[in-house]
């Protein structure tokens, strides 16, 4: 059991921080980017080796692995930074890697790495909330390929993504496997319709219509009909990767909340002579340090990829963020009082973007649940 | 960074699991198990079978007996034998007394008390606590007057909670030398007091629970050789402060956490709520959350790790630790349901069990659990160990 960092992964976050410090100013962290911001912090995170992290350097990647990405998450989540990071680079990054034959990642895997394009995965829909094995839309085989028709929801940052890996049903009916297959589908293509939205934390996401869209067989990712897997380990290092950005958002709420106390005076008083208050910010910290921990685990989880243990680590560190995250947040704002929820104080975004993090891809609930098919599995 | 534990430490936890599985004697890993009541005698007997091998003293350095094992390895001790069903080892001797001497005691206070603390043939009361000095331990009034010939303290006060003082052949306790010292921290000394000393009167409190393990101690003119000092006369507060903060590894409670969790599946099976849903959410929130606390307890240990407030960390785990446990024992409860409500004080004694209303596993699981809130009052309350962490978080974020 070894949690330490070394020097590499130290100066890794050094260097994210310094370009997080330059880009995002302080006072605006959190807010809506505008698309000149979007194009030069995307640019710049491409130029630093963060779009391609785990990526093998043959493929215009850095060569690091789920450690490193938490790394770069927790300090792109103090700077309430880093759009579309975990969905284009960790999520679609891993379903590319972990299915793609070489001719695939080498035709992606680079352009994701230097950010000329950027990747969503299209794999919920209307009705199945969290359980995305249930998914209905089908591939049907025409020539030599499929025609994909149906609508996905919740794409993260869909609406600026060029490449879109669409689960869907492909398998034949009786056959073993989970049916489920990836398309590669051009977010031109005939028939794409991408409807952006914005989203609660200030970013973008998009639901996608397909209407007989056709997708080519160079363009399907793996054996069809046996994606199952792949997918869940991709979830699993997206949930890793928002753990460690949840720490970073975490840190720099807490920062405020001291910074307030020992500033903000009432009763003649500063607000940290407060035992009340005093106490609240206990809890908070020991919090941090425990999702720290859980966001390492999950991490190394990941990196070592036994899919019981991974799936037991990963759920149990989600689980953890969507609790503790949110209501830190909330804690936050009671202690800023009125001032902690206008628009300007940045607790407010934190807390936003906490209470993204927990919804997304299993909220507590969703995780505690798995955790307890995993123990009575295997207590049965 | 690597999940798993190396190889060397794996096959140490497999040495500890054995080692346990074949030495401890059957009837005292039972009575562990069901959580009933421990004797004198069975805790001499499981530390002289560890002191035999050598793992009595895992926190004292090599030099003093210790058997030199890394953090890790001493973690790994400490939860292999507490899910092992080994008593736990007591904390005032070993933990708490050993570290202060070694760091501050004279040679001859070495050598005359290391051994029977190692040989569990002197058992060392905690005479810090008071009527008036809780969690406020600076304020002790038990004062302690060198005589004109400079050859004894005369002690005269009042001591509370004396943990197991009924089996204690001697105590250390803080008291006041200086009572015109600036602050009341700066007129504590740290004395070494032989409870065979005329004057001393131990008196049993008993608890809620039914429990007499905790005691008062009236001290009435005892004279204590002035060689019993520890370190310097008015610095017994630094001491005390030393010995408190020692030992951080086991603090948590983490391979308690563990047993009990244990217990309370196995329960849950054995009162058919094994598919209760309710239930086992419940449970896997505690897994969660004791998966949390190890892995801080574990992290924190590792180099880049440490986080911003590395003098709290103890506390942190405690309050964390203490808390968890507590609300398993709540849900111990929970689980006996009907059956937590006949009570036997008798029956939680191994050789009454047979006269217990319920069934032996549920015997004692209100008293465990109503004990068990002792632990967020012991070693620094909960929320005087909030206090400090909020302070340190003020100075560093």
């Amino acid at each position: 059991m070894d949690f330490s960092l070394n020097d590499d992964h130290l100066a890794l976050r050094d260097a994210v921080r310094r370009f997080c410090d330059g880009e995002y100013k302080l006072e605006h962290r959190g807010n809506p980017e505008t698309p000149e911001q979007a194009t030069r912090r995307w640019s710049g995170m491409a130029e630093l080796g963060l779009l391609g992290l785990p990526f093998p350097e043959a493929m215009g990647g850095s060569g690091q692995g789920p450690v490193e990405v938490m790394v770069v998450a927790q300090e792109l989540g103090r700077a309430l930074g880093g759009a579309a990071f975990v969905a284009s680079t960790v999520l679609a990054g891993e379903l590319l890697w972990r299915l793609g034959s070489p001719a695939q990642q080498r035709r992606w895997l680079p352009d994701l790495a230097s950010g000329t394009v950027q990747a969503g995965v299209a794999l919920y829909e209307d009705g199945v909330r969290y359980d995305w094995r249930r998914l209905q839309m089908q591939a049907r085989p025409s020539g030599d390929g499929y025609v994909l028709n149906g609508r996905k929801t919740g794409v993260l940052h869909g609406d600026s993504a060029g490449l879109l890996l669409v689960v869907a049903r492909a398998g034949v009916p009786g056959a073993p496997g989970d049916g489920l297959a990836v398309f590669l589908v051009d977010a031109q293509a005939p028939g794409v319709q991408v409807h952006g939205f914005d989203t609660l934390d200030g970013r973008r996401a998009a639901h996608v219509t397909l209407a007989d869209v056709h997708v080519g067989a160079e363009r399907v990712l793996g054996v069809p009909g046996a994606a199952g897997e792949a997918v869940e380990a991709a979830l699993d290092a997206a949930v890793a990767a928002l753990c460690a950005e949840a720490v970073g958002v975490t840190e720099v709420l807490i920062e405020h909340t001291a910074e307030h106390l020992r500033t903000r005076r009432q009763f003649g008083a500063p607000l940290a002579k407060f035992q009340v208050l005093q106490h609240r910010l206990a809890d908070m910290v020991i919090a941090l340090e425990q999702l720290k921990s859980m966001a390492c685990a999950a991490a190394m989880a990941v990196e070592a990829d036994e899919p019981m243990q991974r799936r037991r680590l990963v759920s149990a560190a989600k689980v953890l963020v969507s609790q503790q995250g949110r209501q830190l947040g909330l804690s936050a704002i009671q202690m800023h009082g009125a001032m902690g929820m206008t628009d300007e104080c940045r607790v407010g975004h934190c807390t936003k973007r906490l209470m993204v993090i927990g919804q997304l891809f299993g909220d507590a609930s969703w995780h505690l649940q798995s955790l307890v098919a995993i123990t009575s599995g295997q207590a049965a | 960074m690597k999940l798993e534990f190396s190889a060397a430490d794996e096959a140490f936890r497999l040495e500890v699991r054995q080692f346990v599985q074949s030495r401890l004697p059957a009837d005292i890993r039972r009575k562990v198990a069901l959580g009933l009541r421990l004797e004198h005698a069975d805790y001499v007997t499981w530390f002289r079978i560890l002191e035999e091998r050598g793992w009595l003293t895992p926190s004292w350095p090599k030099a003093y007996g210790g058997p030199g094992w890394t953090a890790v390895q001493r973690y790994i001790f400490d939860e292999e034998t507490l899910l092992g069903n080994a008593p736990r080892i007591i904390a005032s001797g070993i933990q708490m007394l050993g570290p202060v001497l070694q760091a501050f005691g004279t040679e001859e206070q070495k050598k005359k008390y290391l051994p029977g603390i190692r040989q569990s043939t002197t058992w060392w009361a905690q005479g810090f606590s008071e009527p008036g000095a809780g969690s406020d331990l600076a304020t002790v009034r038990t004062t302690a007057v060198l005589e004109p010939d400079g050859k004894h303290f005369v002690v005269n006060g009042h001591k509370v909670w004396t943990s197991y003082a009924h089996w204690c052949s001697m105590m250390f306790a803080l008291v006041r030398t200086d009572p015109q010292a600036a602050k009341p921290q700066e007129g504590i000394s740290f004395l070494l007091i032989d409870m065979a000393s005329p004057g001393i009167t131990v008196r049993p409190i008993r608890m809620l629970e039914g429990g007499t393990d905790l005691n008062e101690c009236y001290l009435d003119n005892v004279r204590v050789p002035v060689e019993n000092l520890v370190g310097e006369l008015n610095k017994g507060w630094s001491y005390g402060k030393y010995l408190l903060g020692h030992e951080r590894t086991g603090i948590a409670g983490i391979g308690s956490c563990k047993q009990q969790l244990a217990r309370a599946r196995q329960l849950a099976r054995q009162q058919g709520l094994g598919e209760d849903p309710l239930l086992q959410a419940r449970l896997a929130q505690f897994e969660v959350e004791l998966m949390a606390l190890e892995f801080t307890a574990l992290r924190l240990l590792s180099p880049n790790q440490q986080s911003r407030m590395p003098e709290v960390e103890a506390s942190m785990l405690k309050v964390r630790g203490t808390e968890l446990r507590q609300a398993i024992f709540e849900t111990l409860l929970e689980i006996a349901g009907p059956d937590a409500v006949p009570f036997s004080l008798a029956a939680q004694h191994l050789e009454h069990l047979d006269e217990a209303p319920t069934d032996p596993s549920l015997v004692a699981l209100a008293a465990n659990c109503l004990d068990a809130r002792k632990l967020t009052i012991y070693g620094g309350t909960s929320e005087v160990q909030r206090n400090l962490i909020a302070r340190a978080a003020l100075d560093a974020f």
